[in-house]
């Protein structure tokens, strides 16, 4: 079960350039595509894949592609999300490092399918070494015919461009990529109207990660049903796992979805277990935005089953005892680490990043800092436990960009888990000052 | 970070003022103003590090749109500095993952070497510490930006090393300019 299909050859050496990349198969997916299919074959491939977006939600990316709207003489855009900006994650920038050509082979088939003429990659500011990197692998591609006016004779035309950004996190939520794209402010948009109807310069607009959009590329090469075949149920093919935190090797992993939990943290083909011959004490599978989980429910679901990698075993149990694949941010925590600390820390997170646009992600981001800094800091009440699970209601579902819950969710699912904890922290200030954690134990009863 | 009223004039270099056009390119008719992030980043690394409202109002005119345009985009993206900074700005990732693995620690080390605090500048104006989010490093922990590059896997003697050789001229801290 190691099967690898983006980076399969990531490790040749020179593979960065486009002729060691085309030396090894490189852009056939756009011979083929441009060549042998009509954009609409393309879109039905990717439908037949199964293939669901790698940069968070994990919505199926051929039914994304199938709701663009095609007015007559309007421009439709293709724009990869390369913003990575999610704690935890850190894949994209390993793909784009690694194999760029990749990545701009998948921009120009998925343009083709889409009938893009100009698409863009926002990538964060952060990252301007591979903007470099990027953009001279654009070049190339442009020196070899595969960007530009009639590509490969086909008549077809695209121009692609890479479009750095500034620090912001909001700026990968997709409607305020496209205001960021647009030079302004990074304020997330009130949907509908969604970006397939009117998206960058109030056109029709796809906006897809990174790790999608190669992903486009074997799935063209083989085709839909070969790449389905990979993985379990409907969690298709490959996924890039970025994992830090307390552990042996951290690192980025193509995975076939469907690893075992277990076998993803302790086998030394990818994590190689707790550091220090540590215990794991709790775990965050997919970015600092999904429920973390205690060591108890995080390689076993509630009802005992073998958790697996995978969108839908990791849900399981919804969000008393489940979580989410997310963006595959893996961060492991062991024996030693403050849940309280770290849940304050990302509450920061999400105020410092909040645009402010909504009052309950705005002012309730604010407490949640605020009232987690003082819990931490041995000033808190037992009534501010509940009270944190009282502005996370409040912010979840009354906001206009996904933010809010990424908030939200993450205290809850903190207290939920860890309450002794956040009690302790209230009952022995002293104690928890010096840092003296440990191992919280596994409740008798289930809830 | 607090706005700075300092008044010295600003002027693109005409290597700049090439680079922008060519940026501007690269959208449609009429929808150049995409090109501020970038050209922003250009305006600040011709400005010493930040951007004065001097250098925010040079933005603005090559790029044919009007100051606030440029201010409303400056105020709102982190890696923009807004009143001077020191000749290398120290970025350490504060976050979750870089926290656990000793963050906290690496940031007051350098706090103590250099005497200032986070959003503070040595008095020779060589460094400055900022803290920042999660720069998508985190299994290489913990980490900070200097200018273009990364620098990971950070321990107190790597800092002792860094800082020893920015005094002695040996880093180089990138550019945001296109190859
Ligand atoms: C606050 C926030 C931040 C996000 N950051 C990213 C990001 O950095 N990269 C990304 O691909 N998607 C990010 N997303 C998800 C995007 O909005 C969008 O769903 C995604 O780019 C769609 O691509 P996909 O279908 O290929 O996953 C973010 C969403 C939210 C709400
Ligand atoms: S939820 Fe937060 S980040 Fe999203 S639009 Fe509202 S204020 Fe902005
Ligand atoms: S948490 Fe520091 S780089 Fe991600």
């Amino acid at each position: 079960m190691s099967r690898k299909v983006l980076l399969a050859n990531a490790h040749v050496e020179g593979i960065q350039s486009y002729e060691v990349y085309r030396k090894n198969g490189g852009y056939r997916s756009v011979e083929k595509a441009l060549k042998s299919m009509t954009p609409d074959e393309v879109v039905e491939e990717v439908k037949k894949s199964g293939l669901r977006g790698r940069g968070g939600a994990g919505f199926p990316t051929g039914m994304k592609w199938s709701f663009l709207a095609k007015p007559e003489g309007v421009p439709r855009y293709l724009l990869c999300n390369a913003d990575e900006s999610e704690p935890g994650t850190f894949k994209d920038r390993f793909l784009m490092e690694k194999i760029p050509h990749l990545l701009i082979e998948g921009m120009i088939t998925s343009s083709f399918a889409l009938g893009a003429n100009t698409s863009y990659i926002y990538i964060r500011g952060e990252y301007s070494w591979i903007v470099r990197i990027l953009e001279r692998a654009i070049a190339e591609a442009y020196a070899a015919g595969w960007l530009g006016k009639n590509i490969l004779g086909t008549g077809y035309n695209l121009d692609l461009y890479v479009s750095p950004g500034a620090g912001a996190y909001i700026c990968g939520e997709e409607t305020a990529l496209i205001e960021s794209l647009e030079g302004k402010r990074g304020n997330p948009r009130v949907k509908p109207p969604f970006p397939a109807v009117k998206g960058l310069w109030q056109s029709p607009t796809v906006v897809n990660n990174v790790e999608t959009i190669a992903a486009v590329v074997p799935i063209i090469n083989d085709g839909g049903e070969e790449y389905a075949k990979i993985g379990i149920g409907r969690s298709t093919g490959t996924k890039l796992i970025s994992a830090c935190g307390n552990i042996n090797k951290p690192g980025v992993y193509e995975i076939e979805l469907g690893v075992p939990v277990e076998e993803f943290l302790y086998s030394d083909q990818y994590c190689g277990g707790i550091k220090n011959g540590k215990k794991l004490k709790a775990l965050v599978a997919g970015g600092s935005s999904v429920p973390i989980l205690p060591h108890f429910l995080i390689t076993k679901t509630a009802a005992g089953e073998s958790r697996v990698m995978t969108y839908e075993s990791l849900a399981d149990g919804g969000f008393v005892s489940g979580t989410m694949l997310g963006s595959g941010g893996f961060i492991v925590y062991d024996e030693d680490q403050c849940i309280v600390r770290n849940t304050w820390n990302f509450s920061r997170f999400y105020h410092h990043e909040s645009c402010g646009q909504c009052s309950p992600c705005r002012e309730g981001t604010a407490w949640l800092e605020k009232v987690l800094w003082r819990l931490e800091n041995g000033q808190g009440k037992l009534s501010d436990i509940d009270m944190l699970v009282d502005i996370s209601k409040k912010i979840e579902g009354n906001t206009i960009c996904p933010l809010g819950d990424a908030a939200a969710w993450p205290v809850a699912a903190a207290v939920r888990h860890f309450r002794e904890e956040f009690e302790w922290h209230v009952n022995e200030p002293k104690a928890c000052m010096e840092r003296n954690y440990g191992l919280i134990t596994e409740p008798v009863a289930t809830v | 970070m607090t706005h700075s009223t300092d008044a010295t004039p600003f002027q693109f270099s005409e290597g700049a003022l090439a680079e922008i056009r060519t940026l501007m390119q690269k959208f449609p008719e009429g929808r150049h103003k995409s090109a501020i992030l970038r050209t922003l980043h250009l305006a600040q690394e011709e400005n010493n590090g930040w951007l004065s409202i001097a250098a925010m109002d040079q933005v603005a005119q090559a790029l044919s749109i009007t100051p606030i345009e440029v201010y409303e985009v400056a105020t709102f993206y982190s890696m923009y500095n807004l009143a001077p900074v020191g000749k290398y700005v120290l970025e350490f990732c504060h976050t979750g993952p870089c926290a656990i693995e000793g963050a906290e620690r690496i940031v007051a080390y350098a706090q103590q070497k250099l005497g200032i605090r986070t959003g503070e500048t040595t008095q020779d104006g060589m460094f400055t510490i900022k803290e920042v989010e999660c720069l998508g490093a985190c299994g290489y922990a913990p980490m900070m930006q200097v200018g273009e590059f990364y620098h990971e896997h950070l321990t107190e003697a790597k800092i002792d090393q860094f800082i020893d050789n920015c005094r002695a001229g040996n880093i180089n801290k990138g550019t945001w300019r296109m190859h």
